[in-house]
């Protein structure tokens, strides 16, 4: 007979890893597509991103004196990697991918104390990380079409603008929304097929992975003012489609900021949580230095969840919302 | 009917269907009962038997100690053999008083006093002999239940909680189904007892057959048969509230503040039996299951049988037990001993095989709030949980400690497998622990601050005294001066 227990005596068929495996069967499509567009060079980044991920996460765990088995086998490490890889430029070298992976999974998680500890989300800390030291790297882009190097959509955009060239004029042959949503424009090896990602996201959310809330609060956070601003002003603020299909919003939404470590714990919270993920992108993809804002908007919100956590808190049964018991009713 | 919506609430595997088709079946008279005298919530009944002494079956063997306990009988006729302890039904499996009972294998009942037309007895008559049946809630909380008739005199609403959500049970879904008419008395009874305005029966949708029974033996009555989506915990007092009648109970309240009570069915089938027959509550229906019992089944049982003697009528195991739990798996007990007995509130007695438990190492909390997804209270496990590792009790009760139900929803639906529920009902014992501390301190702060306020009366008292007997000292030496000058002079 095995130790006493405490009830409950009956679990659900659910463990750590089958969370990140879902994840990772999600994200299957889009990174497919990613090795399809830009061939070996992807697939070699993907590997060494990962490799490295675990080889740095194996040592640190030793170092650490844990059990280095259980902590690789949740799968956690490889899921971070594979999010940094898909979000990097397919052309990016070898030795980014080592320095993202590893600052990922050391800096970002184990450092916090290793997983669910973490306040940053790892993937985005070492892709904001990249790009700010080594901003020539993170930002050469190929087109998937010729192979020629060029700019992104929001990137060619920004730098247009700047030269007082109108916003309808500069997206004329460098938008379309089928090329949106199929994947076929330039961007990170594996964020730009936005039917794929979606169909990837539905999945989580049919297998209850992650909830509606984030996504959907995050796409109507950069779509409401995209759309409020457009329509004042088409000339210089971009339509919510461009910004929907563009950078790594996608993404971000379904695989990126539902990361359940770093996002508020209610629904309420999370949909505070994503408006402000939107919002935050809009708001530096018009307004900031960057083309693209998702990383950033998405750790500057990350940093936010133990606010909206102490303050968004369902209401106790037997209770009024602010945890008062509720008057006594006979009859 | 109109339901109101269930908040959180899981989907575990019902399991239902390995014992469902079994009717009820009597398990033989064991040889030996060791019957507990704390079955109940409450302080343990005091023996009224010696031992050596013939009882009959529905004998009474311990009388209830005070309102808030319950009366004790003999399950069959034989020869008290003991006054000493058995093994509690219990995870610790520390030692409880009880009375071992041999039995002659004869069942002579004493004789039983029928009621013709139970209906004209008086609310308080039908509690009394409620009371006097040694009758608990028989859904496993084990509240004497004549003292719940007392303080729920005028309610509007009466429950009958026929949700049965825990897995694998069915005792009540074959009591509904065999015995409604009884059931349906009962339920009357208790309506009567409490002068109920409305009386409403809730029922899972997974036990259509105990729903079609009811139906049937309500009509022509004020009761009103409900089906239930099935979600655990729909039997939880409060949740089943919720649903039927969209009421939250106060925080820190009773069913009845809101004006509710609610009785398990086959509560109401024991009250008809102690008002209607006579006879007090002896036996109960308890499901056999699990996956390592050969045949799973449902057995009315005498309350004192060991549970063991469950496990051989049901055939034995037919793969070996990992675990042997009393009550369901959602809020059941381990218990590592099968010769403890069964109690009152014993509602199952599962053998489970490792699959069924499903059991993993705690992995740390990714904080993916399915905890708080699945808390039928709305509160965060996952926080609570860690205020409870670092020793913040305090941190743990405002964020709504006291508010859990520990129906294990968090723990079952948890990927890391933490154990939440643990962290909970660990919390809520040092914190009695402490509260008892406290009051302890402060009864012993009272007692010494008295004390010194005693000796400090005493002392003043003398002092008092003393002062006087000077006094009239002095007036009597002052007299006797002044006398000796009025001589002299």
């Amino acid at each position: 007979m095995n130790p006493i227990a405490h009830s409950p005596h009956a679990h659900a068929p659910i463990t750590l890893s089958k969370v990140m495996m879902t994840v990772m069967m999600a994200l299957i499509p889009a990174t497919l597509y990613g090795f399809w567009l830009y061939g070996w060079s992807a697939v070699m980044l993907w590997m060494i991103s990962i490799f490295a991920a675990i080889a740095s996460e194996a040592l640190v765990v030793r170092w650490q004196g844990r059990g280095v088995k259980t902590a690789l086998l949740d799968g956690s490490g490889v899921l971070t990697a594979w999010l940094l890889a898909i979000s990097l430029p397919p052309t990016a070298p070898w030795w980014i991918a080592v320095l993202g992976s590893v600052f990922a999974v050391t800096i970002c998680k184990q450092v916090f104390g290793g997983l669910g500890q973490n306040v940053f989300n790892p993937a985005m800390a070492a892709r904001v990380m990249l790009l700010i030291s080594f901003p020539l790297e993170m930002t050469t882009w190929v087109s998937p079409v010729d192979g020629m190097a060029s700019a992104s959509v929001l990137g060619h955009v920004k730098t247009e603008l700047t030269r007082g060239i109108s916003m309808d004029t500069s997206l004329v042959g460098h938008f379309s929304m089928l090329d949106g949503l199929v994947g076929n424009r330039i961007g990170s090896m594996g964020e730009t097929a936005a039917i794929l990602l979606l169909l990837g996201g539905v999945f989580l959310i049919f297998r209850r992975i992650i909830t509606w809330h984030i996504p959907v609060a995050m796409m109507l956070g950069v779509a409401v003012p995209a759309l409020l601003f457009h329509s004042i002003d088409s000339t210089h603020y971009a339509s919510p489609l461009v910004h929907l299909l563009s950078g790594g919003l996608i993404l971000g939404a379904f695989f990126i900021a539902t990361d359940p470590v770093t996002s508020p714990n209610t629904a309420m919270g999370q949909l505070i949580f994503g408006a402000g993920c939107g919002l935050m992108t809009w708001i530096i993809r018009t307004w900031g230095g960057y083309p693209e804002g998702v990383a950033f908007a998405v750790l500057m919100l990350n940093a936010g969840t133990p606010i909206i956590d102490h303050y968004v808190k369902p209401r106790i049964y037997g209770r009024d919302r602010k945890g008062v018991a509720l008057p006594v009713k006979k009859g | 009917m109109n339901l109101f919506d269930l908040r959180g609430g899981i989907h575990p595997e019902g399991r239902k269907n390995l014992s469902a088709a079994h009717p009820i079946c009597a398990l033989p008279v064991p040889k030996r009962l060791f019957i507990p005298l704390q079955q109940h919530i409450g302080a343990p009944a005091q023996p009224v038997v010696a031992v050596g002494q013939n009882v009959l079956k529905g004998q009474l063997l311990a009388t209830a100690q005070g309102a808030l306990s319950s009366a004790i009988h003999a399950p069959t006729s034989g020869v008290i053999t003991g006054l000493g302890d058995c093994t509690a039904p219990h995870p610790s499996g520390l030692a409880v008083p009880s009375i071992t009972l041999d039995s002659d294998g004869e069942s002579r009942w004493i004789a039983l006093i029928a009621t013709a037309d139970p209906f004209q007895l008086t609310p308080e008559e039908i509690s009394q002999r409620v009371a006097a049946a040694g009758i608990v809630g028989l859904g496993g909380a084990t509240f004497p239940s004549a003292l719940k008739l007392n303080l729920s005199h005028g309610v509007q609403t009466l429950i009958m909680n026929g949700g049965e959500c825990e897995p694998y049970l069915t005792c009540d879904d074959r009591i509904m189904q065999e015995r409604a008419a009884q059931i349906m008395q009962g339920i009357q009874l208790i309506a009567h007892a409490v002068a109920a305005q409305e009386v409403l029966v809730g029922i899972e949708d997974n036990k259509p057959e105990a729903i079609a029974a009811m139906q049937a033996a309500a009509k022509n009555t004020s009761v009103k048969v409900t089906a239930m989506p099935s979600m655990y915990p729909m039997g939880s007092e409060k949740q089943i509230i919720q649903v039927l009648t969209g009421k939250e109970i106060p925080a820190g309240g009773r069913p009845a503040d809101i004006g509710v009570l609610v009785h398990n069915v086959a509560t109401a089938f024991a009250v008809q039996q102690a008002i209607v027959e006579g006879k007090p509550l002896i036996s109960r229906i308890v499901t056999v299951s699990g996956g390592a019992i050969k045949v799973p089944c449902n057995l009315e049982v005498l309350v004192g049988t060991p549970m063991q003697e469950l496990i051989d009528f049901a055939g034995g195991y037919v793969q070996p037990a990992a675990r042997l739990v009393l009550g369901g798996p959602m809020m059941g007990q381990q218990i590592s001993n099968p010769a403890v007995p069964v109690v009152k509130g014993t509602s199952g007695v599962l053998a489970l095989t490792t699959a069924e438990i499903g059991q993993a190492e705690p992995a740390p909390c990714i904080r993916c709030s399915s905890c708080v997804r699945a808390c039928p209270v709305g509160l965060l496990p996952l926080e609570m949980a860690a205020h409870i590792r670092t020793a913040n009790l305090s941190g743990a009760v405002n964020l709504g400690l006291k508010d859990c139900i520990a129906c294990g929803s968090c723990s079952y639906v948890c990927p890391a497998h933490i154990p939440l529920v643990h962290f909970f009902n660990y919390a809520k014992g040092d914190l009695t622990a402490q509260e008892r501390t406290k009051l302890k301190q402060e009864s012993t702060k009272k007692l010494a601050e008295e004390r010194s306020e005693r000796i400090a009366r005493i002392e003043r008292a003398r002092a008092e005294a003393a002062a006087k007997r000077k006094a009239a000292r002095e007036a009597k030496e002052r007299a006797a001066a002044a006398k000796l000058t009025t001589e002299a002079v």
